[in-house]
């Protein structure tokens, strides 16, 4: 019908309110007012309550005094130090939950997946009922299993067990001797660093060798050997200047040493088991997404099982494991804040609980709080999209 | 040439050989799954002696040394096992919490009428899909919130100065027709504006405000049952209404928002992508603690929200941002081709999404949903830690019972807990994986 | 307008009725028809709900007297269990009309957050309570022990400032709920279990043996537990406060529930003018001139809560201490009713 109408004559007719472009920039304007409305209703209305309840506000309270004690501490702490520092305290010991945390639950849930696929009739019935019964059980009825019960079960101070005297096992946590470095015992962490360089570059050599000459060159054992007798060698020529701190029992509790509290472990324990299972499930997925004549193929070239798996199997199978897996790495830090059940001493235990119950700052502590927590997943997804790029298939 | 016989070709099968000892019958299993190798030997002896680590004493707690009946602590002091009379005793705080004892059937009938909706609509071979939807996602939550709470809340309008009409129901009526009129008249315009039929616009505005009006009559309306707060609340109802509501909830907003971070639009993609990331990337319990703490601040004077409100809005925002992931997925696993097809024909993008694509991409993310919708469930219980009473909390706070404080009572609650919650979410996980197998079919080739 | 906002936004989510702001919690509670009392959520003697649902304890009875005093009604009140971290949150912001759960007036909580304590009903001290099996005799042996505690309460403060006055060192594990305290303490996490000495003996009652443990007689605090409303409404401030002291006056009158009906006919004018026979102190609050009475006769008078709660004859057997009436050696003692 409008065959006589060009293009132009047809685009004036057409409504202002039909132009695609002229509709997104309108919702879009309409979209942001309301954002902005909102945000401006909601900061108002806090301004205005604050106000109203006399409730100080700003960030001046954290560089008040706390006046309470923190169990476990990784930098300098006591009664005398800051909210500021509080904040600190907290922060550092989410990171260490959380690191530890992610270390172990990715070696256990990488044993389990495997062992869910085991010819092994037992191990995999075992791998399967511990899959299904922990993941569907809640984080936080764990973590009050993995901190009452197994602490219900271990001695007192005065009855720990122990190993010679030096290490010891009791309710009120896990005690090390800890290493006192002396005089000139930079000579160790030198050696140590000479022999972490020495051992990447033997393995870039050892790449390059093999891809010349198809010899294999023992990378891992010669790794090994120059990471324990470089710094043991530097130890024994330096005069040994470490020494250790033991722990001794005085009065109450042991004093001295490396002290591992009980809350760490439970939650350690607990958080790690728990995300163990989804990613056992992940690895699982991972491995089965892997074609089967790539193993097949691999054991008609004459591999074994175990490079088969390692070298084959798994490197494939990781592209499929690595985007889910960040996100249990994330679930995991965020999980880390349920600490809160159990005291161990977190960034929402110490400063999103104690210090916004003294201070009566819910806005700013809460604030900060969900900002860090939001910075730690930017970094971690940041780190896994990295690692993820570098795994990912080469394509020409 | 046919009928001429091959001496040497047999004309009978032999008789088959029994399989050789060694690859039949249970030996050769264990043979084959148990003991193929040294290692694998160890492997089976490492895993009998997990299994007789942890099955003797979980039996022994559970069943052997348990208390079954009694009245009181003095029952279960002396046994080493579970103190089963003590949930027994608690058994109806933990599931309705104090909700009134002569109002209970209420709570049940909610549940039951939950589950007669809910079961032909889980099974994918029961007709009558699109009645059944209307039933779970329209009649049924306003009668469950009317059951529930009572109902009879309160109108008073929220438009119109108090000067000029007093705050009443009907003034609230008068309120909701004014905003229903100029919400349609403004479409109207727009309407107009762009050439189409008004007719259609108007029917259309002034329908879904009918359809709202009609639940909050329903909502609003005195059946004469008595009002029971939220405070009285408790045990496996509230982890119930939270875990469920946060899903209904958070299902229409992670659609917009996942249609939102897929717009062209930059700004509405921009605070799509902020939104969700910024609720994905903090711990629920922080959400929880702003909920509770810090939404108060928020609101202007006067205007308090209701302590599980306050909670479910948490969680609703905070499961809407992985439910948009979850669409999103869905939405990228529709072929380009059905997205041109539909524009090919004419429609608009509400068209095209509400005809074309959603359809197809909501079937696919079922298994998503209800694996959200899991972990969505296991974490209601950090409701307890801002002080509402789910079944775990419920069961927290009965520890502090003098009448049946024993030793064992704690770790008999939390194997309660813990039996109940592994219930629920493995016979829904396994509906995710029936459903995914199910939904797998048409898409594989 | 921006009420309006809100106000479709709670409209539209569930039908919330939004209330309106008015002059002063009187009123509002009068319009409503029952108080909204934050409690805790579960200690012996002070607030716990049975296995029926069921709230008893002096915090409670608080509550319940207020209700007597303005609707002669202990039924039209509503209790909101709230955690340490929860509580004055919930005042501040109108969630609660009053709060009632043990909790320690402090000058910066008097004066910085926006909250008024109306009074002491329960004179506290922190103590400690340790295994008998340690042979520990004072507090001042606690050197090198671990302490259990709640964090988010005076307590923690306390036992930093009490260490460290003393010159001792200590490891402090605080947890979020008071019932992980007594777990953890129990499963020997601590050496020490600290917390306001009423909530020992009830917590005592938790733990596998009670007989094995026992409370130090050093009391490190004063910890006056008191209810608190919001800052700047004096009205409601004066009926919780005045709630308060007519218990304490009736007790002192002699005045019980058993009793009040006959009293009213006394000749002592003290008692003429508490149960509200004479004059009209009743107006002064904005209540009936029986709002005494009411109190007294539906609740009790202050000893009679303290008997029925934590008293000797019960699981706790706390001793009145402290807390007897000024006439008894102690501090309970009440401006007169004139």
């Amino acid at each position: 019908m409008a065959g006589a109408r060009t293009a132009e004559e047809a685009a004036k007719k057409v409504a202002w309110i039909n132009d695609p472009r002229i509709r997104g920039l309108a919702y879009q304007i309409v979209l942001i007012a309301i954002i902005v409305l909102l945000g401006y209703e909601f900061i108002h209305n806090a301004a205005l309550n604050l106000e109203k309840q006399n409730i100080a506000s700003g960030f001046g309270f954290l560089k008040n005094t706390s006046g309470f004690a923190i169990v476990q501490t990784l930098i300098d702490y006591s009664e005398e130090s800051s909210y500021g520092r509080v904040f600190f305290v907290g922060l550092l010991n989410t990171i260490l939950v959380a690191v530890i945390g992610i270390v172990l639950a990715t070696v256990i849930g990488f044993v389990v997946g495997i062992a869910r696929l085991s010819n092994n009739w037992v191990i995999s019935r075992v791998a399967t009922v511990y899959v299904e019964l922990v993941r569907n059980i809640p984080l936080l009825l764990q973590l009050f299993f993995w901190y009452f019960a197994v602490l219900r079960s271990l001695p007192n101070p005065r009855q720990s067990l122990e190993i010679s005297g030096s290490v010891f096992l009791n309710n009120r946590g896990f005690f090390l001797p800890k290493p006192v470095f002396g005089e000139g015992a930079g000579l160790i962490g030198i050696a140590l660093i000479v022999a972490i360089v020495a051992t990447v570059a033997i393995r870039f050599w050892a790449h390059r060798r093999q891809d010349r000459t198809g010899r294999i060159f023992p990378v891992f054992w010669t790794g090994v050997g120059l990471l324990v007798g470089l710094p043991l060698v530097a130890f024994l020529v330096a005069g040994m200047p470490v020494t250790l701190d033991y722990s001794v029992l005085k009065g109450f509790n042991f004093v001295g040493g490396l002290r591992v509290i009980p809350e760490f472990v439970g939650l350690v324990l607990a958080l790690s088991i728990y995300t163990a299972t989804f990613i056992a499930e992940i690895v699982r997925a991972g491995i089965l997404a892997v074609s089967h004549g790539q193993t097949e193929a691999s054991y008609s070239l004459g591999l074994r099982p175990g490079p088969t798996l390692r070298l084959v199997v798994i490197p494939q199978a990781m592209r499929v494991i690595i985007p889910p897996l960040t996100s249990q790495y994330l679930n995991l830090t965020k999980n880390s804040s349920l600490a809160v059940a159990i005291a161990y001493p977190d960034l929402v235990s110490v400063f999103a609980g104690t210090v916004l119950n003294q201070t009566g700052q819910a806005v700013e502590v809460l604030l900060i709080t969900m900002l860090v927590y939001l910075g730690l997943s930017l970094v971690t997804s940041l780190f896994m999209n990295w690692y993820n790029a570098r795994m990912a298939l080469v394509e020409r | 040439m046919t009928d001429r016989s091959i001496a040497f070709v047999r004309t009978e099968y032999v008789e088959k050989l029994p399989a050789p000892k060694t690859t039949i019958g249970p030996v050769a299993w264990m043979r084959e799954h148990l003991f193929s190798s040294i290692p694998n030997a160890i492997l089976t002896f490492l895993g009998l002696y997990i299994i007789y680590l942890v099955v003797p004493p979980v039996i022994e707690f559970a069943l052997v040394n348990a208390v079954w009946t009694g009245e009181g602590r003095d029952a279960c002091l002396g046994s080493e096992g579970a103190c089963w009379a003590y949930v027994g005793a608690y058994f109806e705080q933990f599931i309705y919490g104090r909700y009134p004892d002569a109002e209970r059937w209420r709570v049940d009938l909610v549940f039951s009428a939950g589950a007669l909706g809910l079961v032909p609509m889980l099974m994918p071979t029961v007709p009558f899909k699109r009645a059944n939807a209307i039933f779970l996602l329209g009649v049924y939550p306003v009668a469950a919130f009317v059951l529930l709470t009572g109902g009879h809340v309160d109108l008073n309008g929220f438009l119109l100065p108090d000067a000029l009409m007093a705050p009443s129901t009907l003034k609230f009526w008068v309120d909701y027709g004014i905003v229903a009129a100029v919400l349609a008249g403004g479409a109207a315009f727009l309407t107009a504006q762009a050439g189409a039929d008004i007719r259609n616009t108007v029917r259309v505005v002034l329908g879904i405000f009918a359809i709202l009006g009609l639940a909050i009559f329903f909502a609003g309306f005195d059946f004469g049952l008595e009002r029971v707060e939220t405070d009285v609340w408790g045990g496996l109802l509230v982890t119930l209404v939270v875990a469920i509501t946060g899903i209904v909830a958070s299902l229409p907003l992670g659609i917009v928002l996942a249609l939102g971070r897929r717009s062209k639009l930059p700004a509405v993609r921009l605070m799509s992508v902020i939104f969700i990331e910024a609720w994905r990337g903090v711990p629920l319990i922080t959400v929880l603690f702003m909920s509770s703490v810090m939404l108060p601040l928020f609101l202007p004077e006067g205007v308090t929200f209701d302590k599980l409100l306050r909670a479910l809005i948490g969680v609703a925002l905070f499961s809407s941002a992985y439910m948009a992931e979850n669409v999103r997925g869905g939405l990228q696993a529709i072929p380009k081709g059905q997205y041109e097809g539909a524009q090919a024909l004419g429609l608009t993008y509400w068209q095209m999404m509400g005809l074309i694509v959603l359809p197809q991409a909501l079937k696919l993310v079922i298994p998503g949903i209800v694996n959200t919708f899991i972990s969505l469930f296991k974490d209601t219980t950090l409701v307890l830690i801002i002080g509402l009473f789910d079944l775990l909390g419920q069961i927290q706070s009965s520890f502090t019972d003098p009448t049946w404080a024993t030793p064992y009572t704690s770790h008999t609650g939390y194997l309660f807990a813990a039996m109940v919650f592994w219930a629920f979410c493995f016979s829904m996980s396994r509906y995710s994986i029936f459903m995914e197998r199910r939904l797998d079919t048409g898409h594989k080739r | 307008m921006k009420k309006a906002i809100v106000s479709v936004v709670v409209g539209v989510t569930l039908g919330v009725a939004a209330t309106a702001a008015s002059a002063g919690t009187l009123d509002d509670v009068k319009a409503k028809g029952f108080i909204q009392c934050g409690v805790n959520p579960g200690l012996p003697g002070f607030s716990n709900p049975d296995d029926k649902g069921n709230w008893t304890g002096i915090d409670v009875d608080v509550c319940r007297a207020v209700a007597a005093a303005v609707f002669g009604d202990t039924t039209k009140v509503k209790f909101t269990p709230l955690s340490a971290k929860e509580r004055f949150t919930a005042l501040q912001t109108g969630e609660i009309d009053m709060l009632s759960r043990n909790s320690t007036w402090t000058m910066s909580r008097d004066t910085s957050l926006g909250l008024n304590f109306t009074g002491i009903t329960y004179y506290d001290g922190q103590g400690f309570m340790v295994r008998k099996s340690l042979g520990v005799t004072s507090a001042l042996e606690l050197s090198g022990a671990s302490v259990c505690t709640q964090t988010g309460t005076t307590t923690e403060l306390n036992i930093a400032d009490f260490f460290r006055s003393n010159n001792m060192p200590y490891e402090i594990v605080a947890f979020e709920k008071n019932d992980e305290v007594v777990q953890a303490y129990d499963a020997g996490r601590c050496d020490v279990h600290s917390t306001d000495a009423s909530g020992l003996h009830a917590e005592r009652l938790k733990l596998t043996n009670p007989g094995d443990h026992v409370i130090l007689p050093e009391i490190i605090s004063k910890e006056p537990l008191g209810p608190v409303v919001r800052q700047g409404d004096d009205g409601w401030f004066n009926v919780v406060k005045w709630t308060l002291f007519a218990m304490v006056n009736a007790e002192e009158l002699g005045v019980t529930s058993k009793n009040v009906d006959e009293m009213k006919a006394s000749e002592n004018p003290e008692i003429k003018r508490l149960l509200g026979t004479e004059g009209a102190f009743g107006e002064g609050i904005a209540l009936g001139n029986d709002w005494a009475y009411n109190i007294v006769k539906m609740v009790g008078n202050y000893g009679e809560i303290f008997d029925a709660n934590v008293g000797p004859d019960t699981p706790l057997g706390i001793s009145r201490g402290l807390n007897a009436l000024w006439k008894n050696g102690g501090l309970q003692y009440a401006p007169p009713v004139r």
